[in-house]
This record gives structure tokens, C-alpha cells and sequence, in this order.
């Protein structure tokens, strides 16, 4: 049960709460420059959460079983040559970076592929965005969060492949969302006088910004949430939960955007 | 190599005709994220200039042997090492600047503006150009960062640098410092860079 509200509460956060594009600044590339109709933006989300569950499943197996100290893979390499103590202690997450890119760049590789086989009209609809998606910042950023909850300092607070998952992948649906409802704004924009110099990108910045005021309104959803169904306090102190911490944002209470 | 840009005209090019985030409108994530302070906006200024510095003169030195269709892996890669140098050394030298940070220092890897300088200018031209033009790309990705970090901090705490430069009675508009502000600042920015560029060309003609 509590693992179900876990996993419950991290997609909430990631989807909407702490939405990638509104409210982290990731992927605002493809934000600004594929939201010109719903279709195309539909079909960029889709491919983005794809490939987002995909690197994450890569990052989250690699981080668990190669990186982190102690982890299985290296320990088991490292045995050969080695004393056990020492083999065990190899700390590989400054390699963390290369390895992250290089699993992204290789899953995009590989949806491309898949893409232009069995749906020719979609690859020649996304042209140069698909090759894109590699630099998108939303899918290593998803990858950066995984490894901040999987490399702490307790192992039993370690994330598993659940959680990891449900981060990936409504990540990706919060993308979606934002991109989709951007791109039917912009499609109405196109009809309104707006000023000559704010057209383009200029406008659709400023819109941005309304709709990532309109998700600040579900701030604090998840705490709430979390108290709701979380069955009593002694339950609560049972099962050792804390209670008002937000599942995705310890680093960005010590932002010095919030900080502000 | 006659038409091609020289190192002092690739310099001039990238503080403001071709300034990455007015002009190219590249590199937009770190720009909203970390603007919220001049402190953080500048730090990630100096990532950015030491791995696009970097990035760019080992790019240019391995030009000869870049095989075209794994280019772009070898760019992330070679982006990839420096970041994890930076980040090392900020998580080392600066520890709560590193906190603050966050996952935005890992992310300069994705940042399309050192992708876009290894492609137009690293992987073509010599040694000296590509310095130059990742110095001139840097500045102006700096000025860019400090413009939108000046407005946000000004209006959201009244101050800057972490000094108070507006008087106390000053309510500091919140919003400025939540992320809506950073959309609101870059895009009313963009509007008055795209204004006064009409009116230049206009003076001219």
C-alpha cells in the first residue's frame, strides 16, 4: 500500500506538480519550436516519453548494477582483481555523464529506426526533430533525478525499477500535457494582433509563463494527497513517512530560485 | 579558407550578431533555470565558457579524423567529460553553489549552443578560430544570463549581487523569482531585442 502511494505520488509530481517543462525548464527547446499545431506536438510528446522510459530503464539498471558503490556488476568484475573489500567500494557515478548520454543517444538511435519502419509518415512529420530528442535536456534530466535517488547514502531509500519507471514515464506524459496545451494556444494566437516585435517566440515565452503560473496551482497537491491516504498517524509513524516532504523536489527547496 | 570567418570576426560575431540566446535562441534551459540570482546566473556562465572553450579547441585538434555520422556522439562525449570536470570542481571548490546548481550543471551536455559551435565552427576551422569564437559565444551567452538574471533579481528581491539596491520598503515581486517570472523576463527581453533590432535596421535603409 504504501509502495502504491509512493509510486501514486511521484507521477502526480512528475506530471503535473513539478511538470518538466513549467516548472524544471527542461525540453523547452522542442516546447518552443514543435508546438505549432496539436498533431505535431502530440506526436513529439509520444516520442519524448518513449524514449524517456526507455533511458531511464537503461540509466536506472546501470546506476543500480555498475555505478554506485557496492553495486553487484562492478563488484563482481572488480573481484578478479582485487581484494572483496576493495572490489566492493569502487565507486564508478563520476562516469555517470558519459554513460547517461551515451544511453540516450543510442535509445534515440534506435526509436529512430523503429519509427522510420513502421511509421514513414510520422518520421517525415518530425524530420529533424527525431535526431533532436537526443539533445533534449527532459530525458538526461530524467535520467540526473533517477540517479539522485538511487545513489544515496542509505541503500533501503533507493529507488527501485517502479519508481524509476513511474517518474519516466509520467515525465514524459507532463510533457505531453504542456506541450499539447501550448500548441493549441498557439494555434489560436495565430488569429490575435499581437504586438510586432513579441511575435514568435517572444509571445510564446510570455504564455509559457501563465501556464506555468496556472501548474504553480497544484502546488502542495501531493502532500495533501499523501496525508489523505495515508491511513493514520500511528500508521504514519509505523511505516516511517514523512509526511510533508515533496517526493521530487529536495534539491529544489535549496534552489536559490526558491530561495528568493 | 578565403570566405571563411576569421578568429576576430567569429569573436565579434558571438557577443551580439549572433548572440546564442537572442539571436539563435539556443541554450534556453540553464537561461530560465539559473537566472534567478546574478551569483548562480555567473557561475553557470563560467561552466559554460570553460566547456565550450574546451570542448571547441579539442574538437578542432581531432577535426582531421571525425568520421561525419559519428560526429555528433563524439561531440556529447568530449561535452560530457568536461562537464564531469566542472561539476567535480564545483562540487569540490563551491559546494553550495554546486547544491544550488543542481542538475543543471550535468545538463550544459545537452546545451545546444556547445553542440552548435563544435558543428559550425569547431569541426571546420583551425585551433585559434574555434577559441576565439567559443570566447565570443561565451560572452555573449554571459550577457544574456546577466540580462535576464539583473531584471529578475532586481524585481524579485531588490537586489543584486545579493546587495539591496532598492529601498526595503521594496515588496519584491515573487513571481519574479518563481519560474513563471523567468518566461515573463526572457520573453518581454526577446520582444525589445527583436523592437530595437527593427528600428537599427530601419535607420539604415
Amino acid at each position: 500500500m504504501t509502495y502504491l502511494v509512493d509510486i501514486f505520488l511521484i507521477a502526480i509530481s512528475a506530471a503535473l506538480i513539478n511538470n518538466f517543462v513549467l516548472y524544471y525548464f527542461v525540453g523547452i527547446c522542442p516546447f518552443v519550436g514543435v508546438s505549432r499545431n496539436v498533431d505535431m506536438a502530440f506526436g513529439m510528446g509520444c516520442a519524448v516519453t518513449f524514449v524517456i522510459t526507455i533511458a531511464a530503464f537503461i540509466s536506472w539498471a546501470v546506476t543500480t548494477f555498475v555505478l554506485i558503490p557496492g553495486a553487484p556488476l562492478t563488484a563482481w568484475i572488480g573481484g578478479f582483481f582485487l581484494p572483496a573489500e576493495q572490489a566492493s567500494a569502487i565507486d564508478l557515478t563520476v562516469l555517470s555523464y558519459v554513460v547517461y548520454i551515451f544511453a540516450i543517444a543510442s535509445s534515440v538511435q534506435f526509436v529512430e529506426m523503429y519509427v522510420r519502419k513502421f511509421f514513414p509518415d510520422l518520421y517525415k512529420a518530425f524530420g529533424v526533430y527525431l535526431p533532436l530528442i537526443t539533445t533534449n535536456c527532459a530525458i538526461l534530466f530524467a535520467c540526473l533525478t533517477i540517479m539522485s535517488h538511487v545513489a544515496v547514502d542509505n541503500p533501503s531509500d533507493a529507488w527501485d525499477l517502479g519508481r524509476a519507471l513511474a517518474l519516466a514515464i509520467f515525465g514524459g506524459i507532463g510533457f505531453t500535457i504542456a506541450i499539447v496545451i501550448m500548441a493549441g494556444i498557439r494555434e489560436d494566437l495565430d488569429f490575435c494582433d499581437v504586438p510586432k516585435p513579441l511575435q514568435g517566440v517572444a509571445i510564446t515565452l510570455v504564455v509559457a509563463g501563465i501556464l506555468a503560473m496556472a501548474f504553480m496551482g497544484f502546488n502542495g497537491v501531493d502532500s495533501g494527497l499523501r496525508k489523505a491516504l495515508t491511513p493514520s498517524v500511528q500508521t504514519k509513524a509505523a511505516l516511517n513517512i514523512d509526511g510533508d516532504k515533496p517526493v521530487l523536489a529536495e534539491w529544489s527547496v535549496k534552489n536559490g530560485v526558491e530561495k528568493l | 579558407m578565403a570566405d571563411e570567418p576569421t578568429p576576430l570576426e567569429r569573436f565579434i560575431q558571438g557577443i551580439i550578431p549572433e548572440n546564442p540566446v537572442y539571436r539563435q535562441l539556443l541554450g534556453m534551459c540553464p537561461v530560465l533555470a539559473v537566472t534567478g540570482n546574478m551569483k548562480a546566473a555567473m557561475t553557470m556562465a563560467g561552466a559554460v565558457t570553460f566547456v565550450l572553450l574546451s570542448a571547441n579547441v579539442v574538437i578542432s585538434l581531432i577535426r582531421g579524423i571525425l568520421k561525419p555520422h559519428l560526429r555528433i556522439v563524439v561531440f556529447t562525449l568530449t561535452i560530457a567529460t568536461f562537464v564531469t570536470i566542472v561539476d567535480r570542481f564545483l562540487a569540490a571548490y563551491m559546494y553550495s553553489m554546486s547544491k544550488t546548481l543542481g542538475p543543471y550543471i550535468p545538463l550544459i551536455i545537452v546545451n545546444c549552443v556547445i553542440i552548435c559551435r563544435c558543428e559550425v565552427c569547431a569541426s571546420k576551422q583551425g585551433v585559434i578560430t574555434a577559441a576565439a569564437d567559443a570566447l565570443g559565444q561565451s560572452i555573449g551567452y554571459g550577457l544574456a544570463l546577466a540580462s535576464i538574471a539583473t531584471v529578475r533579481e532586481i524585481l524579485g528581491a531588490g537586489s543584486f549581487f545579493g546587495i539591496q539596491v532598492l529601498p526595503a520598503a521594496w515588496p519584491g515581486w515573487l513571481i519574479m523569482a518563481l519560474p513563471p517570472g523567468a518566461f515573463f523576463t526572457l520573453g518581454m527581453l526577446l520582444g525589445l531585442v527583436n523592437l530595437i533590432t527593427a528600428k537599427l535596421n530601419k535607420e539604415k535603409s
